[in-house]
């Protein structure tokens, strides 16, 4: 009996690991994510800072820089952000160790369309993006950079993007782990090399697919 | 619940040194996994007093050693005491299935252990064991596949909870059951304790001496 109870523990906890995503998952679009947030384990942010603090930046002093290889660099505020042509994307979120949070809903500018407000040279080959807390960085591909989501976004759930979730302006990168969606965002540079960011650095895959692969459609990133 | 007969010689010891060591430091490693869980978990507040990856560092190591005291109170000839437990823990009697499932109304004369104890030592320590994988899974998540991670971050939470509940309970019963905290901590309980609470073993240890 008392073994049995035992070894039934465990192995309900091995079951957990093997289909805990699926049932989370099953629960959250049966019974919408509103419920299955309040689940422990279920559908929430866990907020990472490296710095051990979140960078207070007040939307008057924000300026997003976008420099480098491009024809026309450019700093913005908040304001001229927020005037250029938005952009509404509903997406999952992916933490790379294992956390998912379903259909969230962005609003802000399509890194595409910036870019291409910048002009970018013929010699670019990355674009790398740097945070107002001065330790996190991330790095695209240029084809990257140009999927129609990936998105500089300023509102979330409707509502400014707040200072834990890396606002006022964050990057929003759906289609890769949650690592490359850099908060805090404050420069875009464009670069003839792929500089990997600090989760790169520190053992992060540069290419942060969610499926794994390393990008059938883009070129591995060149390493210098 | 108070001892009539305090001399030495009428006490039994319940818990030798080697055990008291190993739930104090199991306890103490609980804790601290339970204060740093706390804010890995609902970030958004301590995120700013303390570096994550601090409060992960610590969560992880306490983590990763929580099972030694236990192991190491389990091996060699100190761990006799630990040994024998952990068989009363293992096998139950038909008595003690009942007073489970009425939940102590059916009298029975006791092992060491109620029933309500040894289910209380089982989950903990199945508890310990899916913790210890599930959050391996998550500290070297690399190389395990994504759906792994999502399932060993739901089970580390949903498990991390429930053991928390069930030590709450524990501390409450441990506070109401005076005797029974006192033989935690200084080893030993009153023959008189023993015969009403665990009279079966009561006797064990008359024949034995």
């Amino acid at each position: 009996m008392g073994r049995r109870l035992f070894l039934g523990l465990v192995a309900l906890g091995g079951a957990g690991v093997a289909f805990g995503g699926q049932v989370q998952k099953a629960l959250s679009s049966k019974l919408g994510s509103g419920f299955a947030s309040l689940l422990p384990g279920g559908d929430h942010f866990r907020i990472y800072t490296i710095t051990g603090s979140y960078p207070d930046v007040p939307t008057s002093s924000f300026r997003l820089t976008v420099s480098g290889l491009v024809d026309t660099p450019m700093t913005l505020t908040f304001d001229e952000l927020t005037a250029l042509p938005s952009l509404d994307i509903v997406k999952g979120f992916q933490c790379v160790t294992g956390w998912r949070v379903e259909n969230v809903p962005w609003k802000g500018v399509s890194l595409a369309h910036l870019l291409t407000m910048a002009g970018v040279q013929s010699s670019a080959i990355a674009v790398s993006f740097d945070s107002y807390d001065h330790a996190d960085s991330e790095s695209l591909l240029i084809d990257q950079a140009h999927l129609p989501d990936v998105i500089v976004a300023y509102e979330m759930y409707g509502k400014p993007v707040s200072r834990e979730h890396g606002g006022p302006v964050r990057l929003v990168v759906p289609q890769m782990y949650g690592y490359k969606s850099l908060k805090w965002l404050s420069g875009i540079r464009v670069v003839d090399r792929v500089e990997p960011g600090f989760w790169e650095q520190n053992g992060y895959p540069t290419n942060g697919w969610l499926d794994g692969s390393t990008g059938a459609t883009n070129p591995s990133p060149q390493l210098s | 619940m108070t001892s009539t007969l305090t001399d030495a010689a009428h006490r039994l010891v319940r818990f030798d040194v080697a055990q008291r060591t190993a739930h104090w430091l199991v306890a103490l490693g609980f804790a601290v996994l339970t204060f740093t869980g706390i804010p890995l978990y609902f970030g958004s507040f301590f995120g700013i007093l303390f570096a994550r990856h601090q409060i992960q560092t610590i969560h992880l190591w306490t983590g990763l050693v929580l099972p030694l005291p236990v192991l190491v109170s389990l091996a060699g000839s100190w761990g006799r005491r630990m040994r024998r437990d952990l068989h009363r823990f293992a096998y139950w009697s038909r008595a003690e299935v009942r007073w489970l499932a009425t939940l102590g109304r059916e009298n029975t004369d006791l092992d060491k252990f109620n029933p309500g104890q040894k289910a209380n030592a089982l989950f903990i320590g199945a508890a310990i064991v899916v913790l210890w994988f599930s959050g391996y899974i998550l500290q070297w998540f690399r190389f395990f596949p994504v759906s792994w991670r999502e399932g060993a971050t739901v089970t580390h939470d949903t498990v991390a909870f429930a053991a928390f509940a069930v030590v709450v309970g524990h501390i409450v019963m441990a506070l109401t059951h005076r005797d029974a905290l006192v033989s935690m901590i200084k080893g030993t309980v009153s023959r008189d304790w023993a015969e009403r609470h665990a009279g079966e073993w009561a006797g064990e240890q008359e024949s034995a001496s």
